[in-house]
């Protein structure tokens, strides 16, 4: 889960990670009292999970109350990169003397934690002042901690600033959140609740499922996550599209595939949907069972191509075929490339 | 012979008394696998459907002689499950669970290195390893690997995804290939066994004549995979990415299936292992067809 930068702030605050005085703030009047609090002069940065917000004119300076109303009116509502701006961080404008980089991440050919570290503008790092040094290493000791108590893939300080006076602090944060340690994290509770989402990807939140949404028009439901990136591939090979991503995992059983479907239906763009299953923890009749209590609850818009191996296999196409579906809502197929054809060119007629 | 685990391999199962467990363990049993203990702490004394429960790993290796253990534990109990059976002397050890956190994984593998150097982790976040006829640890569907042959050529099979396992073992079923071992090494950003583990394996193993290998989007253990093939290889291989319409910047499922950067892309993973001299299939059906093709050839 990335995390918009102020709250990575708030999250490097929890770790005496300093950085400067500021607020957020999603209306005009909300940015004036933010300053006020903060101090002139402030600069008024859109929030948004994109980079290059500052040449998108996302991040501007204000000195006073006046310059502070025309800029957040004009960063708020606007779209960087198809990111809407929702919110601007109102901070205090810090002088800068230099200017550092400071990440942790994992090294996933090294299997260690990757610390990089930089001078920008060309400056040698000999040349930066024994006091900054000091200043610079007891904030990565507080940056280690906030990435591995934290939790973090990524914990990135970019720039890392050194002020005239001496003072040491991060001017921007980039977190990004390893979603399995949400476990032992209920304070990232909050960073769920805005995190950037289409409506489909909200509804497959609700309901538990592991969920991407694409442009296509072939729904999918695969069980696996390598599968289910096979499959996107493989309708894409056949001259389809993918309109999502969803793995519906190991286990998988009669509410799932409820949901599974439910969520692809949704999707106005779905006209067909390729169900591929490939049962290992996923028993096949559970996945038939599944398919004929979803076609009683939802009314789907689009066809149903299945394709069903592996465990129970057969006994879930028994069921499939014992249920009496017309083959106009559902067709199985005994490979995963005639599914995919017959799928693509049921979404491609429509 | 057979990589990591044969018919000599004597399993307990962590976790045994669970739902996940369980199931997998008694399949794995019926599959013909020695299934000789469960572990599940407070337990001690009671059996799963005639398997010995014990309260520890050390009990359970003390009490039966096992030398490998299958833990289906949840993600908050799995990193201290693997370093107990580490810690109680298990030789191999397949972590199926999903979920687990990437620094507790980091820090699992790291340890196992630093302490328990004898001591080899399958996954976590992977569906196990089967040697067909031999041993089934973990959730593959035994009846869909193909028995090796005693004349050969048997391919041997490794992979980062659990379906896309199945998937390959089902396509050489298909053709009749033999099996010598299916490896899932799991999707995981920290696998603690990887490609390159299995390919100086099965380029060592007798029984392996060629060997497919099957990865996905992330990281960087199939361009790794590539240079050592490059150098230490010689047994023919096809190969697939899964991930090629993959989007960037989204995990794919699996923790560690992210393009980031421009980096881990599908496409460059291809062109490694091509340049490698590996055949590369665009979905696993056509590597399936290659490998039917290498094994032709070599019979």
């Amino acid at each position: 889960m990335d995390l918009f930068e102020y709250q990575g702030k708030q999250y490097f605050a929890r770790f005496d990670i300093p950085v400067s005085p500021g607020g957020i703030a999603d209306t005009v009047e909300e940015a004036v009292v933010q300053a006020a609090a903060a101090g002139y002069p402030v600069v008024v940065k859109a929030q948004v999970q994109v980079g290059g917000r500052g040449k998108a004119g996302g991040i501007k300076l204000a000195n006073n109350e006046e310059e502070v109303r025309l800029h957040a009116a004009n960063i708020l509502g606007m779209d960087i990169k198809g990111h809407l701006v929702e919110r601007v961080w109102v901070e205090y404008a810090s002088d800068i003397a230099e200017e550092y980089y400071a990440s942790f991440t994992l090294d996933r050919a090294a299997k260690k934690h990757l610390l990089m570290l930089s001078v920008e503008g060309g400056v040698e790092i000999e040349a930066v002042a024994e006091k900054s040094v000091e200043g610079v290493a007891s904030i990565l000791v507080k940056l280690y901690r906030c990435f591995t108590e934290g939790d973090c893939d990524l914990a990135e300080i970019n720039p890392l600033i050194l002020k005239p006076t001496g003072e040491i602090h991060a001017l921007d944060a980039k977190v990004s959140l390893d979603n399995n340690a949400e476990f032992r994290h209920p304070e990232w509770a909050e960073y769920r609740e805005t995190e950037v989402l289409d409506e489909r990807e909200l509804l497959a939140r609700e309901k538990g499922l592991q969920y991407i949404g694409l442009q296509g028009s072939v729904g999918i439901i695969a069980n696996g996550a390598g599968l289910a990136m096979s499959t996107l591939d493989v309708v894409n090979q056949v001259g389809g599209s993918a309109a999502n991503f969803l793995d519906i995992g190991g286990g998988a059983n009669a509410d799932l595939m409820s949901a599974a479907l439910e969520v692809i239906n949704y999707d106005q763009s779905v006209k067909s949907i390729l169900i591929n299953i490939f049962g290992g923890i996923t028993r096949g009749e559970e996945v038939a069972k599944g398919i004929v209590e979803a076609l009683n609850r939802v009314s789907l818009r689009a066809p149903i191509v299945i394709r069903l191996d592996g465990t129970n296999a057969e006994e879930g196409r028994q069921i499939l075929l014992s249920a009496g579906i017309p083959e106009s809502v559902l067709q199985s197929k005994p490979t995963m490339l005639e599914a995919a054809r017959a799928a693509v060119a049921i979404a491609n007629a429509n | 012979m057979a990589i990591f685990v044969d018919q000599n391999t004597k399993v307990i199962v962590q976790g045994l008394t669970g739902g996940q467990g369980k199931y997998h363990g008694l399949r794995n049993r019926a599959y013909g696998t020695q299934v000789v203990g469960g572990v599940t702490p407070g337990k001690g004394g009671l059996d799963v459907e005639g398997i010995p429960v014990f309260d520890s790993v050390a009990d359970a290796v003390a009490a039966t002689g096992a030398d490998a253990s299958f833990i289906a534990v949840p993600p908050k109990a799995a990193s201290a499950a693997i370093l107990e059976a580490a810690a109680a002397g298990v030789r191999f050890v397949v972590c199926i669970t999903e979920g687990i956190p990437a620094q507790d994984e980091a820090r699992v593998y790291n340890t196992l290195l630093r302490d328990f150097p004898g001591t080899r982790l399958l996954g976590p976040n992977c569906p196990g390893i089967i040697s067909p006829g031999k041993c089934n640890i973990g959730i593959t569907a035994g009846e869909i690997a193909e028995l090796p042959s005693a004349s050969g050529p048997n391919v041997g099979i490794v992979s980062r995804s659990g379906t896309l396992t199945y998937q390959a073992l089902y396509e050489l079923k298909q053709r009749g290939i033999g099996v010598s071992t299916c490896v899932g090494i799991g999707g995981d950003p920290v696998p603690g066994t990887n490609f390159i583990d299995c390919l100086s394996q099965f380029q060592a193993d007798p029984e392996t004549h060629a060997i497919i290998m099957i990865g996905e989007i992330g990281g960087s253990a199939e361009e790794e995979a590539a240079e050592f093939i490059k150098a230490n290889v010689t047994k023919p291989m096809s190969a697939y990415i899964a991930g090629v319409t993959a989007p960037a910047g989204k995990k794919m499922g699996h923790a560690g299936a992210i393009v980031s950067g421009g980096k881990g892309t599908a496409q460059g993973k291809m062109d490694a292992l091509a340049a490698a001299g590996v055949r590369i299939g665009l979905n696993p059906t056509e590597a399936g067809d290659l490998m039917a093709e290498i094994v032709a050839s070599l019979r």
